[in-house]
């Protein structure tokens, strides 16, 4: 007979639950498998059944850039900061469609699993979690395109590089963040799967992607400009990539960061408050 | 002092009746208010004119290592139970402990992945379930020797035929080994065989100690693996005592006393439609409802029923069941191949299908009447094994000149001869 791993006192009391609280830490972690291997069947599941496969994820921005290097930057010659245009829109579009794509899946992801929901018990934030997370991966597949570009471009990093990691993380914590304030109100309004595809596109017209962000020039709308978190992440991840920076731009890294993690503990509250409703709401 | 592995304590859950809110909200108001006011729920506070409780008051306890049944009839709040009790879902009120790992067989296959292999979705199954990925990798030869699908283990699950799939879901559940082990009518799953393996699989998880709550309409199930049971009633809990009084008890008080049962519609599930059961009746040979005949003279049995639209090839039935859930005989009416070729087609409309159980057939004692309404290997509209609970009463049956009891659950008048060989 198999011996039972699980320590004897587990106790768990059930009981209708009250107060404010952010996100069961200790659950978390005991769930990582399950964590694990949801990202992994998002990534197995992505691609197939598709000839190209995970070529995909090169495919996507690849394209995306030759559009906009076509309209933006050749025939309506949008300024991009002295950098030739489709390494810069490159530059923008990786973690633009890193947070994109974690938002559009990670805000469908509970109605996608509602069976899930309404049969089993489990951290319900496993599921935008685990979204979030296969799309990271789709974002490092794309990465030697950028790096081939830089090559071709004769653009190298400085010693800035180092601040990528942080740029990636920050564009996590914003995609999970709003996910969780889509997910949690997609399960009583359906409404959000046709609205996020508009948020999205109008989102990415807020973000310096297809244009530098020089060409805000009013300090107050400078200002409106810069509380879109996305903003400081976009222009952070180009200009340390290739190697523009000269300072750290403290300023806007502790600003960016403020605004992604504001968004991030919001979500994981309201995602915490509507979760109980959700096996009876879906 | 037996340990308790489970203690519930005065639950209840309400839910909201209907779909429309009381009030006209937007998206701003719903948004606004979860940071305003906290006590406020998404449509408002709920009130009895707007909600009902589905289960209320409920407190009972199992032993750690017992086999608990749950039962009650559709809509008596089984399910929401074991929801509450799996952590789906919250009781509104009251609360309960658990110690220990709850394994839920509410459904089986919760979380596969049509496009992944077999393989695959055992481990990802596994893990929705809660076990850990070296545990899984363990007992992985086992699980699949279980789910009997060897050859096409590797092949995705969406290429399965919906019994390969079955039982491959069924086998992970099978082997999750939790403390406490919640089932909800997975008996359904599968051929006769499988379904014999299953019921040996939960016995075995019932002789090795770990508690079981298990719910089920299949009465010889609930009395052949628990030793307890609780049987709910409109959400209420009405009874826990040892499985054969529960039965015993669920049998006679669950069901009207009149020789009739009329469904009404909420115990008459959405995937019947078209099909709507009415009413069942028993009558005596005089012609009057009854739930006492006598074994001596034919029993009567009237199944109305309407169709909302026209059915092909539908058949209508009863299930004769003795109390200890031991099938007696099914019969449908049209088992004539003639009746069937003239009731091909069955349009809209109100119907009776009647038949006769003939006099000194049945032995004394109570049995059960079970309904079913199908068409063959496509779809089962309504089924309802305890339909009608009646009497049949012996007097002037063969060998009542004895007055003991007859073992056997048929009582025929055999044409005995003697004959003396001198």
């Amino acid at each position: 007979m198999n011996v039972i791993n699980e320590p004897e006192t587990t106790k768990t009391i059930i009981q209708p639950s009250q107060g404010w609280k952010i996100v069961d830490l200790k659950e978390l972690i005991r769930s990582r498998e399950l964590i694990f291997f949801m990202t992994w069947r998002d990534l197995k599941v992505r691609y197939k059944q598709t000839v190209l496969g995970v070529a995909w994820a090169i495919i996507q921005p690849v394209m995306t850039m030759v559009v906009f290097s076509i309209f933006f930057g050749g025939l309506a010659r949008v300024p991009s900061d002295g950098i030739p245009y489709p390494l810069f829109s490159l530059a923008g579009l990786l973690p633009w469609q890193l947070f994109e794509n974690s938002l559009r899946n990670a805000s469908r992801s509970l109605v996608t699993n509602r069976n899930m929901i309404t049969k089993i018990y489990f951290p319900r934030v496993v599921l935008p979690l685990s979204s979030v997370l296969a799309c990271i991966v789709d974002f490092f597949v794309a990465v030697p395109i950028l790096i081939f570009m830089m090559i071709y471009y004769h653009y190298s990093p400085n010693i800035y590089l180092l601040l990528i990691p942080f740029y990636i993380l920050l564009t996590i914590i914003t995609s999970l963040g709003v996910a969780l304030w889509f997910s949690a109100m997609d399960v009583l309004y359906r409404d959000i799967g046709y609205i996020i595809p508009f948020i999205c596109q109008l989102w990415m017209y807020l973000t310096p992607i297809a244009y530098g962000s020089g060409m805000i020039s009013n300090p107050k709308l400078q200002f409106i400009y810069n509380l879109n978190p996305m903003v400081g992440v976009v222009n952070g991840f180009r200009s340390s990539l290739l190697g523009v920076y000269n300072t750290v731009p403290i300023q806007s890294i502790v600003f960016s960061s403020v605004i992604s993690i504001l968004i991030l503990i919001s979500g994981l509250v309201y995602f915490r408050r509507m979760e109980k409703q959700f096996a009876d709401l879906i | 002092m037996p340990q308790n592995s489970v203690i519930v304590s005065h639950i209840g859950k309400r839910y909201r009746i209907g779909a429309a809110p009381a009030s006209y909200r937007t998206f701003r108001e719903t948004l606004i208010d979860t940071f305003t006011k906290p006590k406020k729920r998404l449509h408002g506070k709920m009130t009895d004119a707007n909600s009902f409780w589905a289960l209320k008051d409920i407190s009972f306890n199992v032993e750690k290592g017992m086999a608990l049944g749950i039962v009650g009839r559709n809509g008596a709040g089984k399910s929401t139970l074991l929801k509450i009790l799996s952590r789906v879902t919250e009781p509104t009120v009251g609360s309960a402990t658990i110690s220990g790992r709850v394994g839920s067989l509410l459904e089986v296959g919760t979380g596969f992945h049509p496009e992944l292999t077999g393989r695959e979705n055992i481990y990802l199954n596994g893990a929705i379930l809660g076990m850990k990925h070296e545990e899984i990798s363990r007992k992985m030869d086992e699980i699949i020797a279980f789910s009997e699908v060897e050859e096409f283990i590797d092949t995705p699950v969406k290429r399965y035929s919906s019994g390969m799939y079955l039982r491959l879901a069924f086998a992970v559940s099978a082997h999750l080994e939790p403390e406490i082990l919640v089932i909800d009518e997975v008996l359904a799953v599968g051929d006769a065989e499988f379904q014999r393996k299953c019921l040996g699989k939960m016995s075995d998880v019932a002789d090795q100690g770990r508690t079981v709550l298990f719910v089920s309409h299949n009465m010889s199930a609930i009395l052949r693996l628990t030793q307890e049971t609780i049987v709910l009633e409109k959400g209420k809990l009405v009874m826990q005592a040892p499985s054969a009084e529960a039965v015993d008890y669920y049998l006679s008080h669950g069901f009207s006393q009149e020789g009739f049962r009329v469904w009404t519609p909420d115990e008459i599930p959405a995937e019947a439609a078209p099909f709507v059961p009415v009413a069942i009746r028993i009558l005596n040979d005089q012609g009057n409802i009854s739930d006492t005949v006598r074994s001596t003279q034919p029993i009567h049995i009237e199944f109305e029923y309407q169709l909302e639209e026209a059915i092909t090839g539908l058949r209508v039935g009863i299930y004769l069941i003795s109390v200890r859930g031991e099938f007696i005989f099914t019969s449908f009416d049209v088992d004539d191949s003639e009746r069937f070729e003239e009731f091909s087609v069955r349009d809209k409309g109100t119907y009776i299908s009647r038949c006769t159980i003939p006099a000194d057939f049945l032995n004394e004692g109570r049995f059960v009447l079970g309904v079913n309404a199908s068409t063959f290997k496509i779809k089962r509209y309504f089924h309802d094994e305890q339909a009608l609970v009646f009497h049949v009463d012996g007097t002037g049956a063969p060998g009542t000149q004895w007055p003991e009891p007859r073992t056997g659950l048929i009582r025929p008048r055999l044409s005995w001869e003697i004959e003396a060989k001198n």
